[in-house]
């Protein structure tokens, strides 16, 4: 039998948050997370979290497994629980709405900033805007990102200033379209990160390239766009 | 687009201050080496030796650097560690008022540290 032990909040009826553990009978299956919350939920209906696509790629099933950041979906059993023990806590650091949902605001208002789109004045050419492969390249292991909040809900910085600091996702994804050939607003992009929270909160302690359930490394980016700031200063 | 402003910190940029306290570090290590090195190396180590080193100008200012050095490199991390810990967000406008004493404090303290360690320099 795994013991799953679980973060419960209903605003609406719960004064405070509380954790309620089930059992359930996994026949020996190395189920992954996500499909035991399903079959708790079938048990238990009151129970809530986000979930789509259930293979990884739209993001919405990011929440603390066994006290790590991760996607549900993605993640086994075998990987998550110890001692026949799972623990389901919801991503940390945001307001809760209820069990495992969390209000996402924050994180999205902040990837917001970075205008997070394509930015270039020049007439658009007849079919598209070409690349090299070379500059194409540059952009592998930037656009994976399924904004999942794994890796800037795992961050102490952005937990103390998530109205003032990036946050490893949205930095990660700033430093996509400053190193895109195509845009042409690096040095706006560059002037709007300059200040001592956006990009320098971050302190190298790489909790983000430890969780993301994508292999991504966002401290990597945050280096470079450093290296931007740096170079465009002194 | 939101914009991050702010007055108390130290290069008004946050790229200047992460520049001034990568610097300030490298000063801090030099110096620290140096009198680690003077203190096992020097023949016979005492007071002679000491007051010798200290008497010669160019170790008074090395020392005044690294003073400087070091109230910089305090400024920028301390004021990183207030404006994480003592939020508005948190705190509401409460936390205005105890980041902006305790940064006083910080800053009196600095100065303090400044003329009494060119007196102590200059003064032996």
């Amino acid at each position: 039998m795994l013991k799953v032990s679980i973060y419960r909040y209903n605003p609406e009826t719960d004064k405070a948050p509380y954790m309620q553990d089930y059992e359930l009978d996994t026949q020996g299956k190395d189920l992954m997370v996500l499909d035991v919350l399903e079959l708790l939920k079938a048990q238990d209906q009151s129970l809530s979290f986000r979930r789509s696509c259930r293979e990884g790629v739209c993001g919405s099933d990011g929440m603390n497994i066994s006290g790590r950041n991760g996607l549900a979906c993605t993640t086994p059993l075998s990987e998550a629980a110890r001692k026949g023990k799972l623990v389901l806590r919801p991503l940390p650091g945001l307001p809760v709405i209820r069990d495992l949902v969390v209000d996402m605001e924050q994180f999205y208002e902040q990837y917001k900033k970075i205008e997070p789109y394509l930015q270039n004045d020049t007439p658009a050419p007849a079919i598209e805007r070409l690349q090299t492969p070379e500059d194409r390249e540059k952009l592998d292991g930037l656009y994976e990102c399924i904004l999942c909040a794994c890796c800037s809900t795992a961050c102490p910085s952005f937990w103390w200033n998530p109205d003032k600091f990036i946050g490893p996702a949205g930095l990660l994804q700033a430093y996509r379209f400053l190193a895109d050939s195509r845009d042409l607003a690096t040095d706006e992009r560059l002037s709007e990160l300059d200040d001592p929270f956006s990009v320098f909160r971050c302190h190298g302690i790489q909790n983000c390239v430890n969780v993301c359930p994508k292999g991504l490394n966002p401290t990597r980016a945050i280096g470079h766009i450093r290296n931007m700031l740096l170079t465009r200063a002194v | 687009m939101v914009v991050v402003r702010t007055v108390t910190s130290f290069g008004r940029s946050g790229t200047f201050d992460w520049l001034y306290q990568r610097v300030t570090a490298v000063v801090l290590l030099a110096y620290t080496l140096f009198i680690v090195g003077f203190i096992f190396f020097s023949k016979d180590f005492g007071y002679q030796a000491w007051s010798e080193l200290f008497a010669q100008r160019w170790m008074r200012v090395f020392s005044l650097v690294t003073l400087l050095s070091t109230i910089i490199h305090a400024w920028i991390g301390l004021w990183s560690v207030v404006t994480d810990y003592i939020t508005n967000r948190m705190m509401g406008g409460k936390a205005t008022v105890l980041r902006l004493f305790i940064e006083v404090v910080l800053a009196a303290v600095a100065v303090l540290y400044a003329v009494w360690g060119i007196e102590i320099l200059w003064g032996v």
